[in-house]
């Protein structure tokens, strides 16, 4: 029960005395503590494997640091993260605006769910990166073929776990609410999608995940800007600490993206049993 | 405000899940405003005969009428309560989940917000209107059922083991509120339970069931003890030790059918009060004895 796991800390926080409150801040700084510390022990030791290669093979941390001022100062670098970033934000918006219905129509239609079934479990064993050529081919090689690929890789990931959270719910409360008096449509608003949602927002995570990794491929294979080209093109100059720029940017603003989906989310759909 | 439930007739009702029969062959009149338990051990049918008068399964034969109108589905005429809570919408805050009822038939706002606040009022939930259901103890739970259920003014309510769920203390108090709110709301009640106790506190009749599969009603007791009832009182005390032994049998048949020996000399084959052992006095707690719940256990 993920609603009561919601209300123990409020009660907490108000109720605790002192010591136990001075406790926890202590257990949250330790937290953070560690997490900074393994990352500065990484670094450390990345630094000294480094040493015994050349700067091609392997950059040493300053290396990718000054490489990483270098295409800050340029533009680069802030273009590439915004171009990745508004590709993949506009596909897996879409994916999600779209899947979200998908999946609960076909929670909600049974031969709809049928006929839509193949397709679906066809489709979810095809990589984005299969289609990366397809399009290009009838999209073309700006944005839209980029996009699509985002909204692909997002669609069945958030409609698949819609269908899971509308085939989850409660038979109980489905009936409590056509005993109330809701009609099919209105027990789908107001019962069916309520509860669907922390299947939803777990789909949206997933899918932002996925988006990362199809956003490189895609332009890695055809695009002039954005992190995936970056990394790529880096290859060309021989500059191989900006292969690491890209890749520590990608995994910054993916944590990033998650992090502030998992604060909206956990803050605006409380309710609905989303706590992360 | 007496006199607004709506009497309630099971005819003939065949009710079948494939090819299992739950219930056959089920005839039951209950009278505007009468408080009726459907008493019985779990698998006897009675949770099934109470779907189907709420709608939620349709006999294949016979029919159930509520009023003048056949049953073909759920409908905000017959309120349910469920044993679980779950049933509570836990996205909705008390307040919240007691306007669900009104605000789906399109009732106005002010016209709902006084309907929330008076059987919020009713079942003593106004001073929590605006919590969410995790944030509620299992009775309090239980009492935003019951609101939400009244706030659509049902002429029928269907509980199935509401207070199944609930502490032997708690369990008395939603007695005895549940007895008042029905008096106040003059609807009719049809309360499933396998308490002996909570039937002869509650109702005006109870009906006993045989065992599944091929449920059917076995014998129907007139309650006319003056209320407040008293367990301890002799009259309570024999129509408890009655309905023991009615149900009883149904129990030891059902050891019987499953090749299961009760553990008692000879209980099984001959003693008609089955596992329980007739005779024994009830304890004066209201809920000391719960018989069903040890037979349950036994069946399993």
């Amino acid at each position: 029960m993920s609603v009561d796991v919601r209300t123990v800390p409020e009660k907490l926080s108000r109720s605790t005395p002192a010591p136990a409150r001075r406790r926890g801040r202590w257990r949250r700084l330790t937290r953070v503590g560690l997490g900074a510390l393994s990352v500065l022990l990484g670094i450390a030791i990345w630094d000294l494997v480094s040493r015994n290669y050349t700067a091609f093979f392997l950059p040493s941390p300053l290396l990718t640091w000054q490489g990483a001022v270098e295409l800050v100062r340029d533009g680069t670098l802030w273009d590439s993260v915004t171009a990745s970033s508004t590709r993949i934000l506009t596909g897996w918006a879409l994916g999600v605006v779209i899947g979200v219905p998908v999946g609960l129509l076909m929670g909600c239609v049974p031969w709809l769910r049928l006929m839509l079934d193949p397709y679906i479990q066809f489709f979810r064993f095809v990589p984005p990166i299969a289609f990366v050529t397809l399009a290009i081919i009838w999209l073309g090689p700006g944005e839209a073929s980029k996009v699509a690929l985002i909204f692909y890789t997002t669609v069945f990931i958030v409609a698949l776990n819609t269908l899971a959270g509308v085939l989850s719910v409660d038979e109980l409360r489905l009936r409590a609410a056509r005993a109330l008096g809701a009609n099919p449509v209105r027990t789908l608003v107001s019962v069916v999608l309520p509860s669907t949602v922390p299947h939803v927002v777990t789909g949206a995570r997933l899918a932002m995940g996925n988006s990362f990794l199809t956003i490189v491929s895609a332009e890695i294979v055809a695009a002039q800007s954005g992190l995936g080209s970056l990394i790529w093109t880096a290859r060309n100059y021989a500059k191989t600490e900006w292969v690491f720029v890209g890749i520590i940017a990608l995994g910054l603003l993916g944590y990033l993206f998650d992090w502030i989906l998992r604060m909206v989310t956990s803050k605006t759909l409380r309710r609905y049993g989303v706590n992360f | 405000m007496t006199g607004s439930g709506s009497p309630v007739s099971v005819r003939d009702v065949d009710i079948r899940f494939g090819d299992f029969v739950a219930v056959r062959q089920a005839n039951l009149d209950i009278g505007a405003g009468e408080f009726v338990c459907l008493l019985g051990p779990s698998g006897c049918g009675k949770s099934t005969l109470l779907n189907a008068i709420a709608g939620f399964v349709i006999p294949v034969n016979g029919e159930v009428t509520c009023g003048d109108t056949r049953v073909t589905g759920p409908d905000v005429s017959r309120g349910v309560v469920f044993q679980s809570a779950e049933a509570l919408f836990p996205w909705l805050t008390v307040r919240q989940n007691v306007a669900f009822g009104p605000r789906m038939r399109g009732v106005g706002k002010a016209q709902r917000a006084a309907a929330v606040d008076r059987y919020l009022a009713m079942v003593g939930l106004s001073h929590s209107a605006d919590r969410f259901p995790a944030q509620l103890s299992g009775g309090m739970r239980q009492r935003a059922q019951l609101a939400r259920v009244l706030a659509n003014e049902p002429s029928v309510v269907l509980m199935d083991e509401p207070f199944g769920a609930l502490d032997a203390q708690t369990r008395l108090v939603m007695q005895v509120e549940l007895d008042r709110i029905w008096r106040e709301t003059g609807a009719t009640i049809v309360f499933v339970t396998h308490d002996i106790g909570e039937a002869i506190l509650l109702a005006d009749r109870i009906v006993t069931m045989t065992a599944g599969p091929s449920a059917g009603i076995k014998n129907v007791y007139p309650c006319d003890l003056p209320r407040p009832r008293d367990l301890t009182d002799p009259a309570s005390a024999a129509l408890f030790r009655q309905l023991r032994e009615d149900i009883g049998a149904e129990v030891a048949r059902t050891l019987r059918a499953q090749g299961l020996d009760d553990g008692h000399d000879g209980g099984a084959a001959g003693d008609p009060a089955g596992p329980a052992g007739a005779g024994t006095v009830p304890p004066s707690g209201v809920n000391g004895v719960r018989l069903a719940d040890g037979d349950r256990r036994a069946l399993r």
